[in-house]
């Protein structure tokens, strides 16, 4: 298994006081917390501070830590700890609240006594949690997906080996994001023998480039040319579900919000899509352009600062 | 290894027993988050409130800030609004960066 520099994680010396800790940990956690950093990292990283905390914060983990030693930086993949490390430490308490798995060097070293989850917690629930991320296309169409999640297990002799099971999720077709799917009896088996509790997956959509969804309606920026504004007229506009006709009404503004009743994420009733018009002006590149608007430019009486006092 | 089949449920709704289970939260957390306005549940009265998906995801993230961040309800609902607009902000920032 690969060592892990905890220290380092939270980025703190060896030497750091319970209090040091604590204030590094708390920083980085509102740094890091997936409910307010979306970017790709910010999970993974909130999941290394949170391990490296569950060990440091408690005195008895940090001194076994601590007498682990750290490997040379060659030698820290394939880290086994010392002969005779177990002995001397009782891990008391203090699993982690969820049923959150770590590294496997947190999961090997740390994580050996009582309960494989909620060793502090015994009545909870074998209810287990996790998110699904779809595509906003899926939610037209319904989708099946493949979830592999990991679960500790423990082994006949007592220790813990993680586990990997995959599970085929039908996802039914008008599901909105923050919805919640729940598998029934696909949760974790509690300790001690009992029905396994069940498998709640939170939906959520992945960003994309051009759509973006609030409940079942469905919003995009809609490029159109300067005549098009204009003039008005049809355009054929682009859906997760193909391309439809949206009528531009003459003399429209930029900024301008369209709305296309019942296009947005099927349902009862379906969502509506709400087109944003933004005006795009083409490249001048050709000589033809060029004399269009000029003519454009002598003939058309238009001031566009007209309403900042230009 | 085939990847086992389960049956899966949308679910609609939850009562605030319902809900409470669903994030270990217990009841005066609940009600005071209704209180700062952080979840909307349906029904008059606290025995017929149901609380819709939209609630129940912000519930869940709700637990999660307290738990892991040690913030109370008033701070929840002003996480949130903030969050909210930072992503509507950082929205339109990009659409005047791609143009």
């Amino acid at each position: 298994m690969k060592y892990r520099d905890y220290y380092k994680i939270l980025g703190i010396a060896p030497t750091a006081e319970a209090e040091e800790i604590k204030r590094a940990y708390r920083k980085l956690a509102r740094k890091y917390h997936p409910d307010i950093n979306a970017t790709a990292e910010a999970e993974a990283k909130f999941k290394d501070v949170n391990e490296a905390y569950e060990v440091l914060k408690d005195p008895e983990r940090r001194a076994a830590y601590d007498q682990l030693g750290k490997p040379e930086a060659g030698a820290q993949d394939g880290f086994r700890p010392p002969p005779g490390w177990e002995g001397g430490f009782e891990f008391t308490g203090g699993s982690p609240e969820d049923a959150e798995v770590f590294s496997d060097f947190f999961e090997t070293l740390f994580r050996r006594q009582g309960q494989p989850f909620g060793a502090a917690a015994g009545a909870r629930s074998a209810d287990q949690h996790a998110r699904l991320q779809l595509d906003i296309a899926d939610a037209y169409s319904g989708a099946a997906r493949v979830l592999t999640l990991r679960m500790p297990q423990v082994g006949t002799d007592g220790s813990i080996q993680l586990q990997e099971r995959s599970i085929m999720v039908q996802v039914p077709k008008g599901i909105t994001e923050g919805q919640h799917i729940r598998l029934a009896g696909q949760g974790m088996a509690p300790p001690g023998g009992g029905l396994p509790g069940d498998l709640f997956l939170e939906v959520s959509f992945a960003p994309h480039p051009v759509y973006r969804a609030v409940g079942r309606d469905l919003y995009l920026d809609l490029p159109v040319a300067p005549w098009e504004a204009a003039l008005g007229g049809k355009v054929m506009m682009p859906t997760p579900d193909g391309k439809v006709a949206l009528t531009i009404p003459a003399n429209a503004r930029s900024g301008q919000k369209l709305r296309l009743k019942g296009k947005g994420l099927p349902g009862t009733p379906a969502g509506d899509i709400f087109a944003t018009l933004r005006i795009v002006n083409p490249k001048v590149t050709t000589e033809e352009a060029r004399r269009v608007f000029e003519r454009m430019a002598r003939e058309v009486p238009f001031n566009p600062r007209a309403g900042i006092g230009g | 290894m085939k990847p086992a089949r389960a049956k899966s449920t949308v679910i609609v709704s939850l009562t605030l027993e319902e809900l409470c289970r669903f994030c270990h939260a217990d009841r005066n957390w609940v009600i005071e988050l209704v209180e700062h306005g952080v979840l909307e549940p349906e029904g008059a009265s606290i025995q017929n409130w149901r609380f819709h998906s939209i609630s129940i995801a912000r519930a869940k993230k709700a637990r999660r800030l307290n738990r892991d961040l040690g913030v109370n309800a008033a701070g929840i609902a002003l996480v949130l609004d903030l969050l909210a607009e930072r992503d509507e902000m950082l929205r339109r920032l990009a659409s005047f960066e791609d143009v």
